[in-house]
């Protein structure tokens, strides 16, 4: 089904961690649609370091014109309104990070990304971790992390879900995970590769690699 | 001031194309006169031109002195040396449209018959009717004739977009990359509407003559400057009205109940009596239809379909105080573009300088666009 990653052949160094394991996820001259591309950084980095026809999709217009400006195709939408304008099958991988949490319908999000696309890569923050848990359980308060900084009342993140959740609503609207991966920060997978439910309590971060039944 | 004379005629540098161009309407135009202007070198494959499309009221004199007002080119501030459409780089041409009143075929010019001999009298409104796929027609005759295959790139706004839209609908394979600026798929009833109170200015203004003003020497220039007037407002914001002129008055800190008092009513009328000297009456009745005509989608049997396989990239901008092509329109047309499966950018740039803000010093337009065109000229190898 899936075409094996190629290997890694350079990383950029300020490139964000999941932007860097996402990269190791795709091909060389796939047809990519980033949604929340930001300023093009993974756009960038597939063009010149893979090939890729990489498209993209921002909702912060400084950052979509920032994109455009260095010559790559990203658009001013929103995932919430705009993926529905894409034919079937318009990529070989749609890819939406850190941005699930913060859309006002994710699933969805998440149906729209494997229609357009062969496959979904999703990475998004586990609300899951133990961090989170503990803060809440101990302080009574909405937890305040490295991962999770703004306050309640003006989060942008609408959406969290825990690894586990994530898992359930795959299984639930009948998405493949082909693989799967958490991280802390600073980008340690082990030791909690196989079990989810020890990924759920660990990771601080959640990857995807999704694709149709 | 109401028997103003005809303009000098000018000598236009153009093209004269034999075979004539067939129009939508089914007569022929012959011969065809394109009259344009070009900077930058064309490279030995011929591979590093860029056109140019210009507005309702604009013309070729896009990045240079302009030879009848002596004002700067209408995009000298992203046209030229180093600058986003870089000259240093591209050979950038810039052609008056068919119906225009510089130099190309069009209302004010002599009247040919069918065999192309000159009857010795000026179109006028005898001129045919034509559409925005005409004009574009008339541009990629040119083009052929300077044996260039295929164009780099393709950018206009407002009217120009229209072009640049109809450029890549209608000829796909010769345009690399497109850039539609603040403009729409088609023109909307709001659109029709102002063009039709200029229009009947001009008409209603017996200096008209029923479009046979050539016969008198004089031209219609109170009916011409009121559609200029209103034409103006459309181009404008109200922030950008409010900005300029609130409710200043003219010389003097107290309403004296007199005629002309606000300041922005000399305003209008300066740019009125301005455009009477570098701009013909019937080519603005002319080319106003056109652009009323336009209809990209019933035209090509719908939008996506007018796209469908587009070998060509995009980018779309719109400005976010522009009411007269808003920024829905735009986002309409990307849709499509994406619904087609085409590499398209958009962004739409915040500004409260209206229609305008496309002609004016905007630097995230200018940094949008000089990054799509070096990005496109990247990915040709040039």
């Amino acid at each position: 089904m899936m075409r094996p990653p190629a290997p890694v052949q350079y990383v950029a160094k300020n490139m964000r961690l999941d932007l860097r394991l996402i990269a190791e996820m795709i091909p060389e001259r796939a047809r990519v649609l980033d949604i929340g591309c930001g300023d093009g950084a993974l756009m960038a980095h597939l063009v010149t370091e893979k090939a890729v026809d990489a498209r993209g999709m921002e909702i912060d217009m400084k950052e979509a014109t920032e994109a455009v400006a260095n010559g790559l195709a990203v658009i001013h939408g929103d995932a919430d309104t705009d993926l529905a304008f894409y034919p079937d099958d318009a990529f070989d991988y749609v890819v939406l990070s850190r941005t699930l949490q913060a859309v006002e319908r994710p699933r969805e999000v998440l149906s729209q990304m494997l229609r357009i696309g062969r496959h979904a890569i999703v990475s998004f923050p586990n609300f899951g971790h133990w961090e989170v848990r503990l803060k809440l359980l101990l302080g009574g308060r909405m937890p305040d992390t490295e991962t999770w900084s703004r306050p309640w009342y003006e989060t942008p993140n609408i959406h969290p879900c825990t690894i586990v959740d994530f898992v359930a609503l795959a299984e639930m609207d009948g998405h493949v995970i082909e693989r799967w991966l958490a991280v802390d920060e600073r980008g340690l997978k082990a030791p909690w590769r196989r079990s989810v439910r020890l990924a759920n309590m660990f990771g601080q971060q959640a990857l995807f690699l999704l694709r149709r039944k | 001031m109401n028997q103003t004379a005809a303009p000098p005629p000018i000598e236009h540098q153009r093209t004269v194309l034999r075979d004539g161009l067939r129009l939508d309407s089914g007569q022929l135009i012959r011969p065809l006169h394109v009259a344009w202007r070009s900077y930058g070198t064309l490279n030995a494959d011929r591979s590093n031109a860029i056109l140019i499309c210009h507005a309702l009221t604009g013309d070729q004199y896009v990045a240079e002195r302009h030879p009848s007002t002596g004002k700067p080119g209408w995009w000298a501030n992203l046209v030229g040396p180093g600058l986003p459409v870089d000259t240093d780089r591209f050979f950038v041409i810039c052609a008056n449209v068919l119906g225009g009143c510089m130099g190309s075929s069009g209302p004010r010019e002599e009247m040919t018959d069918a065999d192309g001999n000159g009857l010795g009298r000026p179109w006028g409104t005898d001129f045919p009717s034509i559409t925005i796929r005409d004009m574009v027609r008339a541009q990629k005759m040119l083009v052929d004739h300077l044996g260039i295959d295929r164009l780099l790139a393709v950018i206009g706004g407002s009217m120009g977009g229209m072009q640049v839209l109809e450029w890549a609908a209608t000829f796909p394979q010769s345009v690399f990359a497109a850039a539609p600026i603040a403009c729409a798929t088609h023109h909307s009833a709001q659109n029709i509407a102002f063009h039709e109170v200029g229009r009947a200015a001009i008409q209603s203004d017996p200096d008209w003559m029923g479009g046979r003003y050539w016969e008198t020497g004089r031209i219609p220039e109170r009916g011409l400057s009121v559609a200029r007037m209103v034409a103006h407002i459309t181009y404008l914001s109200e922030a950008a009205l409010t900005r300029k002129f609130g409710r200043e008055l003219q010389g003097g800190s107290a309403l004296t109940f007199l005629e002309d008092v606000f300041q922005v009513q000399s305003y209008l009328r300066h740019q009125g009596s301005t455009f009477v000297r570098r701009f013909d009456a019937n080519s603005y009745l002319t080319i106003t239809r056109a652009m009323d005509y336009f209809d990209l989608a019933t035209e090509h049997g719908g939008l996506a379909k007018a796209f469908s396989g587009t070998p060509t990239r995009f980018l779309v901008a719109s400005f976010s105080s522009d009411w007269l092509f808003p920024t829905s329109e735009s986002r309409t047309l990307v849709r499509a573009l994406n619904a087609a499966a085409a590499r398209v950018s958009f962004i739409e740039i915040t500004t409260d300088k209206g229609h305008d803000a496309f002609l004016l010093d905007e630097p995230d337009f200018h940094r949008a666009l000089g990054g799509f065109v070096a990005g496109a000229a990247r990915d040709l190898g040039l």
